[in-house]
């Protein structure tokens, strides 16, 4: 069933991404065209197989808790848009 | 006209070693011919001139006092979504345009810590996401045997680099086939290893279980040195696998007329020739050569039988829920607040987050994060995301089921030889059907190799084998007989 626009507004805002109108059109009919070839899915029965997550079994692999170094503030704060200070400024969370 | 830089790993180490060339040299020689032919091929997002002549610099002192390790003063490109310290690393994206790593990844430290010179950092599809090097932000990379065609994707700036002589070989990712299908389509070879066998740490990430990182190179014995190089445990990556190491090098050889008449689980190598990678939608030309390439397997002593893997069929629907599901994941981090791109032009912190995205990513990397946020969203997650893990579990079942009668699968790599720039980007599902004798193979977390193995209106084609986990030495012995009793690896573009 192929998707509205108001179906690909909701799926962007859920994404938090902003679209143009022409974006939302481009994006209704392709990610319909896409989600057609997704019903071969649907027509297996799949009852009762488990789900893979990663393809290789791993065995939580851990490493020891050893103490090293890590990247100075000024390194880590390197790529900020925008800083204040040690800070990373952002526009308020909360609105009044 | 000219072919380029002559040279393989195994060569110019040989001469290296000897002094018959510098270090320095032989990167001058890339720089000259990235110069004389990257404003055509376009491989290139970022040329590092400086700091390759300041690493061959190094290297050379290393050769001279007797330290060189086997890539020591060879000199690379590296695809750009691996973090390289104080190198531009962009992920061919508007989002990542100024971004800077303030570390390397492991795999580049591992290259960088044997004395590998680094030219610069190759162009891809942005973030990893397409097949043809067409959705790359900044501009299309073109095939060396043919400009008006694309070289593949998403390593297409690495397959069209090592294709066009201006690296001696490339890193490159695969997710769905980035490595292998770009290497069929520019006549190199491209190793995508087991998932886990090398570390993901500073590799920007797309869909992490499916991201590998890989070798792009002249040919097979090249692959295996730089194998030896990048894979084995790394206490930055909880998801690679802590095994022994193995020199993948060794022993490619095996002297006899046949040498797939032993080296198998028992006996002679055991091939199988899976039916459901031979389309209708392959082009003939393909085909050709691939029945070709398996009689000369056969003629080296392999046993080779028909099987089928009858999953395949859903292995495109399965790939397109998960990588995109993990990719909405991962690409929520490109917030416009901790680095890359900011749009700030607004008083509201959300339409700011919206606008920095809307603006920052191209289209197709849009549409894969909404494909996944539709498919993980309330109300869809049983039929897409949680159907396609459990028809994953099928087609990884199907696998180790056929691998309990064949040592390894023999595919083409791409069903079709390179084509037209422009001729497939209306068309996202078309585009994604380049991909459906590389997707499984990720699907499943294998090992796989693509060699060249002729040509199909004068452009390569590339034969896919497929081994079971941690398979990779031998996928590359086979692969190595192969090259051996044929000459496509030695046919170079001219440019």
């Amino acid at each position: 069933m192929p998707l509205d626009r108001e179906q690909v507004e909701h799926i962007a805002s859920l994404a938090r991404i902003g679209l143009t109108d022409d974006e939302v059109e481009m994006f209704r009919q392709q990610l319909s065209d896409i989600l057609e070839q997704f019903q071969a899915l649907a027509e297996l029965d799949t009852a009762g197989i488990e789900p893979t997550g990663h393809a290789v079994d791993l065995r939580g692999v851990l490493r020891e808790d050893e103490a090293g170094s890590s990247l100075a503030a000024e390194e880590a704060l390197s790529n900020a848009p925008r800083r204040e200070g040690e800070f990373i400024r952002v526009k308020a969370v909360l609105e009044e | 006209m000219s072919t380029g830089v002559p040279l393989t790993i195994h060569d110019a180490s040989g001469m290296l070693a000897r002094q018959e060339i510098s270090s320095l040299e032989l990167t001058e020689v890339c720089l000259d011919r990235i110069q004389q032919c990257d404003d055509r091929v376009r491989s290139f997002i970022t040329v590092t001139p400086e700091l390759a002549r300041q690493q061959a610099g190094e290297a050379d002192r290393r050769i001279a006092a007797g330290s060189a390790r086997p890539l020591t003063g060879v000199p690379m490109q590296v695809k750009d979504l691996i973090c390289t310290r104080g190198v531009a690393t962009t992920c061919a994206s508007r989002m990542l345009e100024d971004f800077v790593p303030v570390y390397n990844a492991t795999v580049a430290e591992r290259l960088l810590g044997q004395g590998a010179v680094l030219l610069g950092k190759g162009n891809m599809d942005e973030f990893g996401m397409g097949s043809s090097c067409e959705n790359s932000a900044f501009f299309p990379t073109r095939n060396p045997w043919d400009l008006e065609r694309v070289p593949g994707g998403s390593s297409g700036g690495g397959a069209a680099a090592v294709a066009a002589g201006e690296a001696v070989y490339a890193i490159g990712s695969d997710t769905g086939g980035s490595i292998r299908q770009p290497s069929a389509m520019c006549g190199t070879v491209g190793l995508k290893p087991t998932y886990g066998l090398v570390s993901r740490y500073g590799l920007i990430a797309y869909a992490s279980s499916l991201d590998q990182v890989g070798p792009i190179t002249r040919d097979v014995a090249d692959s295996a040195l730089v194998l030896n190089a990048i894979a084995g445990p790394d206490p930055r990556d909880s998801t690679c696998l802590d095994i022994p190491a193995i020199d993948y090098a060794a022993g490619l050889a095996l002297e006899s007329s046949t040498p797939l008449g032993r080296g198998g689980t028992s006996g002679a190598v055991r091939l199988g020739v899976p039916e459901e990678y031979f389309t209708d939608g392959m082009e003939p030309g393909v085909r050709e050569a691939l029945e070709s390439a398996i009689d000369t397997l056969a003629g080296l002593g392999a046993d080779v039988e028909t099987v089928s893997l009858p999953t395949t069929r859903l292995a495109l629907a399965c790939y397109y829920i998960i990588a995109p599901s993990e990719c909405s994941a991962n690409l929520a981090r490109y917030d416009g607040v901790k680095y890359g791109y900011s749009f700030q032009d607004t008083d509201n912190m959300w339409e700011a987050m919206e606008q920095t995205r809307g603006r920052g990513f191209g289209p197709e990397v849009k549409r894969r994060i909404m494909l996944g946020a539709y498919a993980l969203s309330a109300g869809y997650y049983d039929a897409y995301y949680l159907k396609a893990q459990q028809v994953r579990t099928l087609i990884r079942q199907e696998f180790d089921q056929v691998f309990q009668k064949v040592d390894a699968l023999v595919t083409p790599t791409s069903p079709v030889v390179a084509f037209p720039l422009g001729s497939k980007t209306a068309d996202p599902v078309e585009m994604y059907l380049i991909d459906v004798c590389t997707l499984p193979v990720n699907i499943a977390g294998l090992p796989a190799i693509s060699v060249p193995c002729g040509f199909s209106q004068g452009l390569p084609v590339g034969m896919q084998l497929i081994g079971p986990h941690l398979s990779e030495q031998r996928l590359l012995r086979i692969a190595y007989a192969y090259e051996q009793a044929t000459e496509w690896h030695e046919a170079r573009p001219d440019l």
